[in-house]
């Protein structure tokens, strides 16, 4: 049992769900976040002001899977997320040690396997 | 009852007429902005510059393309097909009126550039979140002398329509049939969204939605009010039409949400608005205020219609910029050859009042102009991709056409945002992995 945590550019979340969904991966969630990963700088100029925003916007999705899909997640992610541009996000495995399902109160496996799969 | 004169034939200026001309005009330019508003809050977030600019270039544009050529090729001579060039430049637009009016021909000028600003503006709701913004720029400068310069001269400025009979009170042939049917055109020419049949693509801020519609209904009442180019009956009539027929509209729509959702929405008002208002534009002073409130609530039924149908096509007119300009100018022009009363408006009756020829005039108006605004806007358009790309890669798309054409964002969270000196404001940006020199 793995969590995988995707970073991804926020243009390319739609596509990513998509992947997700062809890939019968069913439980997500999903969540703004900002941040940086050696990206080109976005330029903006309001009025005299120029900035360079340092800090872009990303989705961070975060899927509790069997070990069995976590592979399948991975390429999800990578199909839905890549453009080949640097800036493209990051996917990390981390060991999980307990998933509660708050409904019925199974546990582990039975927990992270979406009802009716 | 009195006869009410539309149009009497004064050389004096008058100074009342005159205020109420000045004020309309400002009313008018207004609903341009109101448009925008409502515009930018129909389309998703990273879009809402870009659309809120396609209004502002649409007053920037149409105001030059219109003083140098458009105005007068609407409004000089009485030539079937197009107008002269005797006001090339505004060539002997002065204080002096027009022949038949009581205002400055600066003043007429001016209003009618109004009308041409808000038309080009409207059919950005065709193209917006995909277009790009110089090649609609290019488009809206020939758009409003090819095609709008030519509806207005068939409609007001003394061309076949006009001099055949057509009514036609503040736009139903100019400003909705053509805006309408020319949207048709630009959606299909520039295609639809990536995204469009495959996800919602939903409104992101409904309030914009509701004060750009109200904005736009006060502007309205320069549109028709000033229509008579006074403050005559014929105004009077259409500025209260004004108020009638959306108000009717509205309520029909509640009903027609109501039955079709079970719940009556706040984007489908927004929407009813400016239907009723398109409804009564062709018709404001020609037909009685009972008529008014009848129009505003039969009227609703094509124009719902068409918005319920619209999306299960393939076509993106994404803004529904027909449905709400397109048939409803069509169903109000031909409303006037239904119900026009000369009890009311001293001119002509309807088909119910003893007079089918009327509907005759009003029914050619309603075939020819949507032929050439559609035909023309796709054809101009097709020129112009032929020349340019009219819409950017599909990662741009992805991004927003606020980030990728303006360099901007609408809601800025400023976090992560570094001054960049003017000095080294022209090195290429830096990638954080490796600091800029200095840092």
């Amino acid at each position: 049992m793995k969590l995988v945590i995707g970073i991804v550019r926020p243009e390319k979340a739609n596509d990513v769900l998509e992947a997700l969904y062809r890939a019968e991966v069913r439980g997500i969630s999903m969540s703004k976040v900002q941040g940086h990963g050696g990206e080109l700088d976005k330029v903006e100029t309001y009025r005299g002001s120029t900035v360079k925003v340092e800090v872009s916007d990303k989705v961070r999705f975060e899927i509790a899977v069997t070990d069995p899909f976590v592979e399948p997640t991975i390429a999800a992610l990578r199909e839905g997320a890549r453009t080949g541009e640097v800036g493209d996000g990051k996917i990390f495995v981390v060991p999980l040690e307990r998933a509660v399902r708050i409904r019925t109160g199974e546990t582990d496996e039975t927990a992270v396997t979406p009802v009716g799969a | 009852m009195d006869i009410p004169l539309i149009a009497q034939a004064a050389t004096e200026i008058d100074t009342g007429d005159t205020a109420w001309m000045l004020m309309s005009t400002a009313l008018v330019l207004l609903m341009t902005i109101g448009l925008g508003l409502f515009y930018a809050g129909l389309v998703r977030s990273k879009n809402t510059l870009n659309t809120y600019m396609m209004c502002v270039a649409a007053i920037a544009v149409a105001t030059i393309t219109w003083a140098l050529v458009g105005y007068s090729l609407a409004f000089d001579g009485t030539g079937d097909l197009i107008g002269g060039l005797g006001h090339f430049a505004l060539q002997d637009v002065g204080f002096e009126p027009r022949e038949g009016l009581t205002i400055p021909h600066l003043v007429f000028f001016a209003f009618q550039a109004t009308f041409c600003i808000i038309t080009i503006a409207l059919i950005s709701g065709a193209v917006v979140e995909r277009m790009r913004f110089g090649p609609f720029l290019v488009f809206a400068a020939l758009w409003t002398v090819l095609v709008y310069a030519v509806l207005a001269h068939w409609g007001f400025g003394g061309g076949w329509l006009f001099e055949g009979g057509t009514l036609d009170f503040a736009g139903g042939i100019a400003v909705e049939m053509g805006s309408g049917f020319s949207a048709l055109a630009a959606a299909l020419v520039v295609g639809a969204r990536k995204d469009y049949g495959r996800l919602g693509l939903l409104p992101h801020n409904t309030v914009y939605v509701v004060l750009g519609a109200g904005l736009l209904w006060f502007g309205w009442f320069g549109f028709n009010g000033g229509s008579g180019f006074g403050t005559g009956e014929a105004s009077v009539l259409a500025f209260t039409n004004t108020l009638l027929c959306p108000a009717a509209t509205v309520a029909t729509w509640f009903v027609l949400d109501a039955i079709r959702g079970r719940r009556v929405t706040a984007v489908g008002a927004a929407t009813a608005i400016i239907v009723g208002c398109v409804l009564i534009t062709p018709a404001g002073g020609f037909i009685s205020p009972g008529w008014a409130l009848a129009l505003g609530a039969l009227g609703a039924l094509p124009c719902y219609a068409v918005i319920v149908y619209r999306p299960r096509t393939g076509v993106d007119e994404t803004l529904d910029v027909l449905a709400a300009h397109g048939v409803a100018g069509f169903t109000g022009i031909l409303a006037i050859g239904f119900v026009a009363q000369a009890s009311w408006n001293g001119v002509s009756d309807g088909l119910i009042y003893g007079s089918a020829a009327q509907l005759g005039d009003q029914a050619l108006a309603a075939l020819a102009t949507p032929v050439y605004a559609f035909v023309a806007t796709y054809v101009l358009l097709r020129v112009i991709g032929f020349v340019t790309d009219l819409r950017g890669i599909d990662r741009d798309e992805a991004v927003g056409m606020d980030f990728i054409h303006h360099g901007e964002e609408a809601y800025p969270t400023g976090e992560g945002a570094i001054l960049v000196s003017p000095e080294d404001g022209g090195e290429p940006p830096t990638p954080v992995a490796q600091p800029a020199r200095g840092a």
